[in-house]
């Protein structure tokens, strides 16, 4: 038997008697740490609406601030970089404009850059197809900001944002839709030229599209800016300045909302971009606020940009003059789809033996690529696109490497979140406009 | 030496383990099993032999000298450092031994004359078959200083470690981990290195030239899907 000091004993007539009298549990409590007592740790994904598709986070929370945070990736790798080493180089335009699915025109412009640069033909795209691609390229940059105003909006909780934003994307998918034959994934934009002209009746849609949207513009801005919980959520919140974006390889709307004016369109031009006048808007808040500014100055800059393309569209020819790299045939939209135009199956199949071969030799093997290794980018809505094509001099790619901006811009979570508190993770984390299947590829 | 991809007779070897089902079969088969280019028409461009790529001469035209130039006043090993310099379409490609790679990093960011403030993408090749050392990791760097832009090329072999250049470009963190998960390279010094695109348990590293595409069976709905080089080949 022992004695406890916390309780005392003493016999008596009912046997033994322990009077407990403890009451130093204050002394006990205190010498443990309560904040480290409530630390949890949440796990937010991978499936959650707040974190733009598939990304996991893996968060230490103490109360609710942030003290550490993991993002964790990969949850939609589809190994579409191996794929393409197994595919003709045309082919694949199908499977990079599935990376990031809210920029297609981005992805397959600079796919295609890549493999004219490897064939040294960049010189020989018409300037009709230039013209289309920076018209498209601006379409599309529209389109993801719109997306990006929407979800960024429904996230902090302005549920209208995301309901105008999307409607007002889907004028633009049509105009794609109309062009393309799809709304999305267009496959669109080829190694030497575009799958098909656009029509005029897309040409109407697109002009109508920038008399409407400016309205539009100002009444987001009438809705949003100045209401006090969106100046609350988003002033202030995940700051992140030109040094920690070059760090962390930041680029894009993100960097310029650092006060960085870097622009690839500007910079390192490409696709003729330096025959446009625009502005590269920035901001120097470094915050969400930041973010938001640069990108609705961005949608602006990209509306100036495809008047002016439109203005420049001369009728001519919008593939490459050397037969061995351009596709032999003249696609045409049908009402089940895009295929071959009647007139050229009438010609393969009717008149010319060789231009029958020539047709299937092409569209089966595929031309060949010199063989070497080059690296393009493209400013991306996002930030900056690159890819690292190497050809071995076959009809495949040897190897294709995207350089994502969703994938390089995420490693700047933790540098966002921690810190911080758990409502800012999500704004910080919109403001970066990861698309996860960009990201994961 | 080592070859450059293209030279004469070296066919990937990945195209020659893969899969016998792939559609449409490897370019270097040819359509009907033919061997070589299979080209009579002369249609599909003549396949003109490359040279394997040895040092460019100087000049090397535009900024390219600057680069060189600076890089070799800051970096006085550089002799040591750099096995060849390529300039190829218009792109300047610096061949750095692996074990300098993370010195010649910092000079080419640090130095006021370089500046080569942002490691734009980290990315590896597997050229199996054609070099001993079958990886080439590169480093696209980009000065917006000067707006230009260098790669920096690395060979290794398979099982040897490579510097990380994480402590210099922290933007290399992911990058470098996608490489290790990808291709299986091993970079010393790196805070994490973990598989970050396929799943933690997965075997083997997908982008080698010698892992079949697919790889695995696809489940579907209880059915069973072997792998597209298991399936049955019609030719």
């Amino acid at each position: 038997m022992t004695t406890s000091e916390y309780a005392t004993e003493r016999e008596t007539t009912e046997g033994r008697v322990f009077t407990v009298t403890g009451g130093d549990w204050d002394s006990i409590t205190s010498s443990i740490d309560p904040l480290s007592n409530e630390k949890i740790v949440v796990n937010m994904g991978p499936q959650h609406p707040s974190t733009h598709g598939v990304l996991r986070l893996v968060l230490e929370l103490e109360g609710e601030t942030v003290t550490e945070c993991r993002p964790v990736v990969g949850y939609l790798h589809t190994g579409i970089e191996k794929n393409l080493e197994y595919r003709n180089w045309t082919q694949g335009v199908t499977f990079v404009t599935r990376m990031d699915y809210l920029a297609n025109m981005s992805n397959e412009t600079a796919y295609c850059l890549a493999v004219e640069k490897l064939l040294g033909v960049t010189d020989q795209i018409t300037e009709r197809t230039n013209t289309i691609r920076v018209m498209f390229m601006e379409l599309q940059r529209i389109a993801s900001h719109l997306v990006w105003l929407a979800t960024t909006g429904m996230e902090l909780g302005a549920i209208s944002m995301m309901l105008y934003g999307f409607r007002e994307r889907e004028y633009i998918l049509d105009i794609f839709e109309e062009t393309s034959g799809l709304r999305m994934n267009n496959g669109y934009i080829r190694p030497g030229g575009l799958a098909q002209d656009v029509p005029d009746s897309a040409i109407r849609k697109i002009r109508d599209f920038l008399k409407y949207l400016p309205k539009k513009l100002k009444e987001y801005e009438d809705m949003l800016s100045g209401q006090i919980i969106w100046q609350q959520r988003t002033q202030g919140v995940a700051v992140l300045d030109v040094t920690g974006c070059l760090a962390l390889g930041i680029t894009g709307p993100v960097l310029r909302s650092a006060g960085l004016p870097w622009d690839l369109r500007k910079t390192m031009p490409y696709c003729g971009y330096e025959s446009y006048e625009f502005d590269v808007p920035t901001a120097t808040t470094a915050d969400v606020w930041g973010r938001y500014l640069v990108r609705m100055a961005e949608i602006r800059e990209s509306l100036k940009i495809v008047e002016q393309a439109l203005d420049r569209l001369r009728p001519g020819p919008i593939w490459i003059e050397d037969k061995k790299i351009a596709w032999p045939a003249q696609l045409a939209l049908g009402l089940d789809g895009l295929g071959n135009s009647l007139e050229h199956v009438a010609k393969i199949m009717g008149q010319s033996m060789e231009s029958l071969i020539h047709h299937f030799k092409l569209v089966t093997e595929g031309f060949r690529v010199p063989p070497g290794q080059v690296y393009v980018a493209v400013e991306h809505p996002r930030g900056e696109l690159g890819v690292h094509a190497v050809s071995d001099g076959g009809t495949h790619p040897y190897r294709v490497h995207y350089r994502e901006p969703s994938f390089v811009n995420l490693q700047a979570i933790p540098a966002m979140a921690e810190g911080a508190l758990l409502a800012d993770v999500i704004a910080g984390g919109a403001s970066l406009d990861p698309v996860m299947g960009g990201c994961d590829r | 030496m080592s070859i450059e991809p293209g030279t004469q007779g070296s066919v990937p070897a990945g195209a020659e383990l893969g899969a016998p089902a792939q559609t449409p079969p490897s370019p270097d088969k040819g359509m009907f099993g033919v061997q070589g280019t299979g080209d009579v028409s002369g249609f599909g461009r003549l396949v003109r032999s490359r040279p394997a790529v040895f040092d460019s001469p100087r000049p090397f035209g535009g900024y390219f000298d600057d680069v060189y130039d600076a890089l070799e006043e800051a970096y006085p090993a550089l002799s040591e450092a750099i096995e060849k310099v390529v300039v190829d379409r218009a792109e300047l490609t610096l061949h750095v031994r692996a074990e300098h790679i993370l010195e010649v990093c910092q000079v080419m960011r640090d130095d006021a004359s370089l500046r080569f403030e942002l490691c734009s993408s980290v990315d590896a090749v597997d050229y199996l078959g054609s070099d001993e050392r079958r990886f080439h990791i590169a480093y696209q760097l980009t000065s917006m200083t000067y707006r230009r832009r260098v790669r920096l090329e690395v060979a290794v072999a398979d099982g040897v470690t490579v510097p990380s250049v994480t402590r210099v470009y922290p933007t290399a963190d992911w990058q470098e981990r996608e490489v290790y998960d990808m291709f299986g390279v091993v970079f010393a010094g790196h805070p994490n290195l973990t598989r970050i695109l396929m799943p933690d348990d997965w075997e083997g590293h997908p982008q080698r030239k010698d892992y079949p595409l697919g790889g695995v069976p696809v489940e579907y709905k209880g059915a069973e899907i072997p792998p597209p080089d298991q399936r049955r080949v019609y030719q």
